[in-house]
């Protein structure tokens, strides 16, 4: 037994002569449309509008004083995409948002999981505790938690204490992947809670009936149903820990550039619009190809 | 309906674990939380030195004009944004989940853009759109519109709805239409199944959605700081500002006076829902 | 059917969008002085400051004597302000860009020309800011305040038995014992620039030998740094996560009167020279009102006003007649004439390298690694 197959989404509707159906198709049609139509609008002008500004730049070329001239179109800033060092820096980044996405994932799921199976009052209260540290200042929580990392701070004055002898955690790797877990596990809760929360509890007790163990369940009952909840979470963590900069500069001490603080750089250091443009472009279309073919493939196996 | 739990309670070794993490995460959650809330009553400008309990960070926000103006634009902004795209988000999503129509793959993908793109791409296109958009809306049709608080807030609803379309289609995403179908069957109206049948069970995602969008809006400061004009300078903004001067214990009481502020509006609307749910039909 | 029709709208609008920006690009020529009499305004004032860089007080008082209303936003760095300045409808009168920046600016047409009449206190100027390379004929900007970019030392730690160099960051015989203590900004100009400084060459070059050179330096150096930083300099080397801090002057002066000793601690340029940069009072090229920002401008270069900006920010004030009414406690900072260790004439200014900006910016990167 593979996976209990999820409910179809299929309209039969019997017997109805084929015009008829096709009316109605197309009335469903329609409405579909209109129905996503006001959020497409709103993202055509301030979105993709924007973007193909943005995509124009990338072609133009950065004059003497750092601004962008609209003529002179060429392709040196992909051209520049190719140099080692950004290569070097977008594997970097890459890695360290990959173990951030599996470290959110391996600590999010049974979180997830374990919210779900509270009772629906107790199961509100614990989810919107999960979000009120989030609506401090992302900067500020960043802040403390370079206190606690800190020389004097509490978690080197803890290991000290129990005899681990003295550690230095501030301005390391691991503090940035610390601080982008703390940053983006949250974004991996909400999908998974609401992916879990949803399936029917009867199927994972019909599954135990036939003899399943727990890990069993697990495995082929409770992931595949779970597996929108996993895909969304990993994209929502896996995304923002490739972009970040702001934690890898307060908790890393900005020793190792990354992808988010070499794009930021670029429109805020150098003023080389162009590259950052073409950067930014490249990027989110691996992203894209990256998220539809996890999409497809998650979808697959549902 | 006595749906309590939709998930199996665990057993054993796993119930222990499940519980352990749980805690764990929770106080993962909230060491940095207390450890700012506790330096915001610190009597040193140095955030990590104590130096003795004051409120003088209190009264210096509460004398601060700039830091309260930045928290009311900042709530002013997270409102409207968080409710508009909660709003188009979930009708999206219904879109997306439910229906077939022409243009729909081309819809998807832009839908995951926002989410992608780097927050400071993002924050140079809008500022180059806005410009230009202004500058098309006064010399074409005479309408003088100034950058700051409007387009601040049109900003942040364009990065929002995306992630409220995702946590809202997960939830959705293979979730029984049957009963919908029965609803319209039944000769429901269609808003009337929506609302009566499908929408009770998204809920959570679509509160999800709005808590993250929410979070979003009140984080952000790249893209508010390039589409913004004069009175736009928000909560976040004016804390990065603060930062470059040094890190006082100013934008712990700043955060802190947030926190109880959300968590009084939590806890407001939690006696409203019961009260609610005690007086109506049960 | 619909889905054409609304096609070909957004393909109309869009466009639109382009002609737009073809034509914004041309129309940016800048605007000339603004036709104002002292004291006159037009309107209410709209500053876009750094953040904390002027007290409130201040500026409410401006208002209350003349009967308008002020906003003040903020922004940490040139660059954010610049590109929402220069795009045009920023909706800001008074700004206030560092030297390179207003040289940038001007280039871009995105400042207006001052006029003089109509700031008559603007003889408060010392003469030590006369031409200015940034603004050679002074006629977009005045300074605001300045400062230099140098190292402060915990002396309490390392002694004070050390060479008044940039050595004592990046030669290890004077500071390995303190490796993992020594911070540097996290800014290319500056790091750069005191690397190129210690090795004897100008801040400012544009020789690829000479950065490359720099740049192996920065590289040897990383390893034995706390981090590279430009927010908590200060804080770093007060908390005691540093010993060795390169940061900015009136930063570092609060921040050591706000210890219980001060006297641990000491600023100073080193030897070999270092920033001295230059924030200046600008009007956007489109302010809505620039009668008002003439106005205030004006009124911030008498003698007491000035004096007050000072007292409440810790850096160095440009206006001579303020000059009186300063902070004895700033005034030790800053006649102490151990902070320069090379003099004036060692510091040198940050200048726009045009092109070879992005040079710098890459092999700040590189060095990091």
């Amino acid at each position: 037994m593979t996976a209990v197959e999820a409910p179809e989404a299929d309209e039969e509707v019997l017997e109805v002569t084929p015009e008829f159906e096709a009316a109605a198709e197309r009335q469903e049609r329609r409405r579909g449309f209109l129905l996503a139509l006001p959020e497409f609008g709103y993202l055509t002008l301030f979105f993709a509008v924007p973007l193909v500004i943005v995509v124009v730049y990338s072609f133009a070329t950065r004059n003497r004083f750092g601004g962008t001239d609209l003529s002179g179109w060429n392709v040196d800033s992909y051209v520049k995409l190719a140099e080692p060092l950004v290569r070097e820096i977008f594997f970097r980044s890459v890695w360290l948002a990959a173990l951030t996405t599996v470290i959110c994932l391996v600590i999010g799921y049974p979180f997830a999981y374990y919210l779900a199976t509270r009772s629906l009052r107790v199961r509100n209260v614990m989810l919107v505790f999960v979000m009120i540290p989030f609506w401090t200042n992302f900067l500020v929580r960043n802040y403390a938690w370079r206190v606690i990392l800190g020389n004097d701070g509490p978690l080197t004055k803890t290991t000290e204490f129990v005899g681990l002898g003295e550690h230095e955690y501030l301005f390391t790797q691991t503090a940035v992947v610390l601080g982008l877990v703390y940053g983006f596990l949250p974004f991996m809760i909400l999908p998974l809670y609401a992916a879990i929360e949803r399936i029917d509890r009867r199927l994972l007790e019909a599954s135990r009936d036939l003899y399943a163990n727990g890990f069993q369940s697990f495995r082929h009952v409770l992931l595949p149903l779970s597996m929108p909840g996993v895909i969304a979470g990993s994209i929502l963590c896996f995304i923002p820990s490739l972009g970040a900069y702001v934690t890898p500069e307060i908790l890393g001490g900005a020793k190792t550039t990354l992808l988010g603080s070499y794009i930021v750089t670029q429109f805020l250091t150098a003023r080389n619009w162009p590259f950052g443009a073409a950067m930014s472009f490249v990027l989110m279309a691996i992203m894209l190809a990256a998220t539809v073919v996890y999409f497809r493939k998650g979808g697959r196996t549902l | 309906m006595s749906k309590q739990t939709s998930a199996v309670e665990p057993h054993g070794w796993t119930k222990f674990f499940l519980h352990t993490n749980g805690w764990l995460v929770y106080f993962f959650f909230y060491a940095p939380i207390l450890l700012l809330v506790v330096f915001s009553f610190s009597d040193s400008r140095n955030v990590g030195t104590w130096g003795g309990w004051t409120l003088e960070w209190y009264a210096e926000f509460a004398e601060s004009r700039n830091a309260r103006s930045a928290l009311s634009t900042s709530l002013q902004i997270a409102l409207v944004s968080t409710v508009v795209s909660v709003v188009l988000g979930t009708m999206s999503a219904l879109a997306l989940e439910r229906f077939e129509f022409r243009g729909k793959q081309v819809f998807d993908a832009l839908l995951y853009l926002p989410i992608i793109i780097p927050d400071v791409t993002m924050a140079v296109m809008l500022l180059l759109f806005f410009s230009q958009f202004f500058e098309l809306l006064g010399t074409v049709f005479g309408i003088e519109l100034a950058k700051g608080v409007g387009s601040i807030t049109l900003s942040h609803i364009a990065f929002s709805i995306s992630f409220v379309s995702v946590v809202v289609r997960a939830r959705l995403a293979g979730m029984d239409s049957k009963m919908e179908e029965a609803a319209l069957d039944l000769y429901a109206t269609r808003w009337q199944a929506f609302r009566y049948v499908t929408m009770p069970q998204i809920l959570p995602g679509i509160a999800g959605g709005g808590l993250l969008a929410m979070t979003l809006s009140l984080d952000d400061v790249v893209i508010t700081q390039f589409v913004t004009g004069p009175g736009g300078t928000t909560l976040p903004v004016y804390v990065f500002g603060l930062i470059r001067k040094g890190v006082t214990p100013l934008i712990n009481a700043i955060s802190v006076v947030m926190l109880v502020a959300s968590m009084l509006l939590v806890v407001l609307s939690l006696l409203l829902e019961r009260s609610r749910s005690g007086s109506g039909t049960a | 059917m619909n889905t054409k029709h609304w096609l070909r709208l957004l393909a109309g609008l869009f466009t639109l969008t382009l002609l737009a920006a073809a034509c914004g690009s041309d129309d940016d020529e800048s605007s000339g002085g603004a036709d104002c009499e002292v004291g006159e305004i037009d309107g209410d004032l709209a500053m876009y400051n750094w953040a904390e860089y002027i007290d409130e007080e201040q500026l409410q008082e401006f208002a209350d004597e003349y009967g308008i209303s002020y906003s003040l936003d903020s922004y940490d760095s040139n660059e954010a302000m610049q590109p929402i300045v220069s795009e045009g409808g920023s909706g800001f009168d008074v700004i206030v860009p560092s030297d390179y920046m207003v040289s940038v600016m001007i280039s871009a047409g995105s400042l207006m020309l001052l006029n003089y009449d109509a700031i008559p206190n603007s003889s408060n100027l010392s003469d030590d800011f006369s031409n200015l390379y940034f603004d050679p004929e002074g006629g977009y900007s005045l300074p605001y305040q300045w400062g230099t970019t140098g190292i402060a030392v915990n002396t309490a730690v390392v002694g004070t038995d050390f060479p008044r160099s940039w050595g004592i960051i990046f030669d290890p015989a004077i500071s390995g014992q303190f490796d993992g203590q020594i911070q540097l900004l996290n800014d290319p100009r500056e790091t750069m620039g005191a690397a190129l400084k210690y090795l004897g060459y100008s801040m400012n070059t544009t020789s690829e030998d000479e950065l490359a050179e720099a740049t192996e330096l920065v590289a040897a150096t990383a390893g034995r740094l706390a981090a590279f930083n430009t927010d908590s300099a200060d804080e770093f080397l007060t908390s005691g996560e540093t010993v060795i801090a390169h940061g900015y002057s009136g930063d570092m002066f609060v921040q050591f009167l706000e210890t219980d000793n001060p006297g641990d601690y000491v600023y100073f340029v080193p030897e070999e020279g270092g920033t001295r940069w230059i924030d200046n009072f600008a009007i956007a090229h489109d302010a809505p009102h620039p009668c008002t920002a003439h106005t205030f401008i004006n009124w911030m270069y008498g003698a007491d006003q000035g004096a007050a900006l000072t007292n409440w920010n810790y850096y160095n004030t440009p206006n001579a007649a303020a000059v009186a009414g300063l902070d004895e406690d700033l005034l030790d900072f800053v006649n102490d004439p151990a902070v320069l260790a090379g003099g004036v004439d060692s510091l040198e200014a940050l200048e726009d390298t045009g092109d070879f900006e992005v040079n710098y910016s890459d092999a700040f990167v590189e060095a990091k690694g």
